[in-house]
């Protein structure tokens, strides 16, 4: 816990294991690989390989939406698993494993399968990478592993390395298509929970900014494979994608920045950077019409709710990025963050990515793969590099991610891995009007009187990103800071005094 | 479509499983936990273990629900994760205070081996557990079994650990439930209520799961059974177990430790099981059966015979737990509906000649499987090659509503898409009522919204 000074360098313990026996709002590297990486791409097999559980949980429950066109693959509404029995962990599971892969192969016919590994496989041993290549070699089709554990490193964000190794050795750079648009750009780390990626789609089509890829909402593996012709990737969620941005950096040359879409003036101040890393007036001035026309929209919204809830007092403990972006949706309406902290973060998600050198790697870091990349000869983008350079020149920021903390207010509290204990003072000592975290802590601090948004899930509502996420997310601070419900859990008779009466039945 | 994958070619499988109609063991023993006042549950394995399955039963409830983990690391893997229960334990009872910490194993903890037992009883050699406090343990390997076997797992231990046997019986019966919502609990101490014969219910997640909404959050709210009530149960004139899926283990460790002999019944759901029940009940209370329920039991038969034209024939769809499912496919046959495609997960080969036994020659042309590949996309298969008129299941059946547009009554394990299940019972003559209710709104909204204008029916 950190009283935060942003005038100072403070250091915040992060990525660091979590106590056994505290009631923590982590979850584990498979949930991370397949549950957030992996699992909102459409075309592709998702297989896990382990007892039935690992799967069962992670179907369908992060509200991953997607549009596949008429006749499009879309697997995302099934759940496939090898089942495993106690057989397969006394015998071993790759036959099984094999046979589920031949399986799914014959009945769907799908271009790309993706196996996950759970705890039980890499204890027994089985090898779902040489399963891969063998299958992938029968089938002909695309077929890799992910050795995502669930005991491996301390949290989810494990198993978002782990995938973004996969993806970028398997999957980017294996279709060399020819070039679209005058524009092209990724969008890496924004997962379309409740429909965030139409939103953004809609403004980047509007702009003539051709969208290559999103990793990964509403997301195909099809889309994927030609990544690595884009102009520029823009990185939402750093925590959880960083590292694909460096690797395409170091093979492709493409350069990437830390965009912001949550919030209305972030999101005019993402879409301008992007307008000016390209430097084309036409683009200039069709992003700066979209940001007026909608920041006045926005703004009307924005005025008839910002006398209702400002000044009141929120707490966000959530994920590895949406602590910090949503503070700028809350900054919009006058609203406070006294507290916050991420579930799964490392160092430079709060002080910034100057800090990532000093970051000691510890035994939970050690056995996750650094992949070595090296410059694709061929396709490395020679101009890319020197208009980065060029730009650089002029003060525009590349690789530029500060973290959390500067952006927080002096005195706020930062916290880390945020315990139910902790969250139970904390909602004891500032009694915040909103609380935001995810669908473990819902009911914890709303039982308390406190309404907690769900920071994951949105609490099934959205889209919150762009301006018309920004207006959705304003409105429903209204209702949710508005209610009157909260005022009347209190019976009217609660401090009437006892009466005994005469006419009860025992009377 | 949703599910635009599925195509009414059936291939035979035999390792892949798509949909399942089943998860994993643990959540079942964490379940069962959180229905023992003052518990807190504990998963020894990965923190994700523990994570998912709070969120499942947050998601089916909303409503706090509590537990830890061992949080396993790559090294507690490798060297065993004796160490991190030794801690959990420790921070558990320093920080959390609970009365009893039910610890369940993973698929991770039962790999590498650990024995929970031998643990349990180091950390209270060392001191660790403070004087009156208890750690309850259970086996509960994700790869054997479903989430129903996870539940009867730490029904045994609870039962096994604390039923004492004194020199005095107590006039009173065990009621071992399985795995049913905390309406459904609440709905069972009002029978034995109107019975008149004394009770423990074990598990109890009323006042658990159901908690009002008061300004303050309670760790362990008021619910729940005591321990004084399962001591108690060393000393009982006979345990009823409701479900032999989930409640036959718990029953035999009763009867094994303390001499209490059993009976294993269904879930009191519908019309017969709730006969059987209501006379197991009279006979091992030696009370005679109340008016009072003999009227309920009427009022449910008055309503089906008031709506029989509106079920019968109707070809049902079924997916879920054993326990749960029998005694609504008995149900369904009893109301002349046609139970016609069926899968459970989870499996027992009690499954299949009870299936036999109610749908042989009512409903010849029924398909059923239960256990491996048993799952969600069997049964859409099937319903792709012969459509039904209603589906019941979980909240994942309304993928294959959709696609279907089958009407969808929601009863198992998770419903995460409406509320409902965890105030209104569907267990006695009153909840047969309420099941008959939600079929037939199901079907006639059908009707309602889709039948020609002039077809358009004022009276129903």
């Amino acid at each position: 816990m950190v009283i935060n000074n942003p005038s100072e360098d403070q250091e915040v313990m992060a990525n660091v294991r979590t106590i056994p026996g505290i009631i923590t709002q982590r979850g584990c590297t498979y949930a991370g690989c397949k549950g957030v990486v992996l699992g909102p791409t459409r075309d592709i097999i998702n297989l896990v390989h382990g007892p039935i559980g690992c799967s069962f949980y992670a179907w369908l429950t992060r509200r991953n939406q997607t549009r596949p066109l008429e006749g499009e693959e879309n697997f995302i509404n099934y759940c496939f698993s090898t089942d495993m029995q106690d057989s397969n962990i006394v015998f071993g599971g790759e036959a099984k494993l094999k046979d589920a892969v031949r399986e799914a192969y014959e009945i769907f016919k799908p271009k790309a399968i993706g196996i996950f590994s759970t705890c039980p496989v890499g204890l027994i041993g089985d090898d779902v990478h040489s399963v891969s290549r063998d299958m992938k070699e029968e089938l002909g089709i695309n077929i890799f592993g992910f050795s995502c554990e669930g005991y491996r490193g301390v949290s989810q964000s494990a198993g978002h390395h782990i995938a973004n190794n996969g993806v970028f050795k398997n999957v980017v750079g294996l279709n060399d298509r020819e070039r679209t648009g005058k524009f092209q750009v990724n969008m890496l780390g924004e997962y379309n929970i409740g429909g965030d990626a139409f939103e953004l789609e809609a403004l980047f089509e509007e702009a003539g900014i051709t969208l290559l890829s999103t990793f990964s909402g509403n997301s195909t593996i099809k889309s994927m494979e030609y990544s690595h012709t884009a102009d520029l990737n823009m990185v939402m969620c750093h925590r959880s994608i960083n590292y694909i941005a460096e690797m395409m950096e170091e093979k492709y040359g493409i350069p990437w920045i830390k965009v912001n879409f949550i919030g209305a003036e972030s999101t005019a101040k993402s879409l301008r950077k992007v307008a000016d890393y390209f430097g084309d007036e036409g683009l200039k001035a069709k992003v700066e019409e979209i940001c007026a026309r909608e920041l006045a929209k926005v703004n009307a919204v924005k005025l008839s709710i910002v006398p209702k809830v400002q000044g009141k007092l929120a707490m966000m403990f959530v994920g590895g990025s949406r602590a910090h972006h949503y503070q700028d949706l809350f900054n919009e309406l006058g609203i406070r963050t006294v507290s916050a902290g991420y579930e799964f973060a490392h160092r430079d998600d709060y002080e910034g990515r100057k800090v990532m050198p000093t970051i000691k790697i510890d035994a939970d870091s050690r056995n996750i793969e650094e992949l070595v990349v090296g410059k694709d000869e061929k396709l490395y983008r020679n101009d890319l590099v020197e208009k980065k350079a060029a730009l650089e020149s002029k003060g525009f920021e590349f690789k530029d991610y500060n973290g959390m903390m500067p952006d927080m207010a002096k005195n706020s509290l930062v916290i880390d891995d945020v315990n139910h204990w902790e969250t139970e003072k904390l909602i004891e000592f500032y009694k915040p009007d909103v609380f935001c975290a995810g669908i473990k802590e819902k009911y914890v601090v709303q039982k308390a009187g406190v309404p907690l948004k769900q920071l994951h899930s949105y609490d099934y509502g959205g889209p919150y990103a762009g301006f018309g996420g920004a207006i959705n997310f304003f409105i429903e601070m209204e209702r949710m800071l508005g209610t009157n419900i909260w005022k009347m859990i209190d019976a009217p008779w609660k401090n009437e005094s006892e009466l005994v009466g005469s006419m009860t039945i025992d009377a | 479509m949703l599910l635009r994958h599925t195509t009414k070619e059936v291939k035979e499988r035999k390792a892949l499983t798509v949909n399942p109609a089943k998860t994993c063991q643990p959540v079942g023993a964490m379940y069962a936990a959180l229905g023992v006042h003052g518990c807190l549950p504990h998963s020894h394995g990965s923190q994700g273990c523990c994570s998912y399955h709070r969120s499942a039963l947050t998601r089916h409830y909303k409503e706090p629900v509590m537990a830890a983990t061992s949080s396993f690391t790559e090294g507690s893997s490798v060297f065993g994760g004796q160490a991190n229960l030794m801690q959990a334990i420790e921070t558990i009872f320093t920080v959390y205070e609970p009365e009893i910490i039910a610890v369940h194993s993973t698929c991770l903890s039962e790999t590498i081996g650990d024995d929970l037992n031998q643990i349990v009883i180091k950390a209270r050699e060392e001191g660790k557990v403070p004087l009156g406090k208890f750690i309850v343990q259970a086996a509960t390997p994700s790869y054997v079994g479903s989430h129903v076997t996870g539940y009867a797992n730490m029904l045994e231990a609870f039962a096994k650990y604390f039923a004492e046997k004194t020199d005095e019986k107590r006039r009173q019966i065990n009621l071992l439930s399985g795995w049913v919502e905390p309406a459904d609990m609440r709905e069972l101490k009002r029978i034995m209520k109107v019975m008149k014969v004394k009770s423990v219910l074990l598990p109890d997640t009323s006042d658990v799961l159901d908690t009002p909404m008061t300004g303050k959050f309670e760790m362990y709210p008021k619910g729940g059974t005591t321990i004084p009530e399962m001591v108690s149960m060393g000393d009982s004139m006979q345990s009823l177990g409701l479900g032999e899926w989930a409640t036959e283990k718990a029953a035999i460790a009763l009867d094994n430790k303390c001499r209490v002999p059993f009976e294993i019944t269904d879930i009191p759901l519908g019309i017969k099981a709730t006969d059987r029940f209501i006379q197991a009940l009279a006979k091992a209370g030696r009370v005679s059966i109340p008016d009072q329920i003999s009227e309920e039991r009427g009022r449910l038969i008055d309503v089906i015979t008031d709506m029989h034209q509106y079920l019968y024939g109707k070809r049902v769809a079924i997916f879920g737990d054993p326990d749960n499912i029998i005694p609504l496919i008995e149900f369904l046959v009893d109301m002349d509906m046609k139970p016609v495609y069926i899968v459970s997960g989870t499996p027992g080969k009690r499954f299949e000649e009870r299936m036999g036994e109610i749908l042989s020659e009512r409903v010849p042309e029924a398909k059923y499987k239960n256990g491996p590949q048993a799952d969600m996309f069997l049964m859409h298969q099937w319903i792709k090659g012969n459509p039904v008129d209603l589906l019941i299941g979980n909240t994942y059946g309304k993928y294959i509503a959709r696609d279907e547009n089958i009407p969808f009554v929601r009863m198992g394990f998770p419903i995460i898409d409406r509320i409902g299940h965890s105030y209104f019972s569907t267990l006695g003559y009153m909840g047969g009522l309420r099941i008959v209710e939600k079929i037939l709104s199901a079907l006639m909204d059908k009707q309602d919204a889709t039948c020609l204008e002039e077809k358009f029916e004022l009276v129903m």
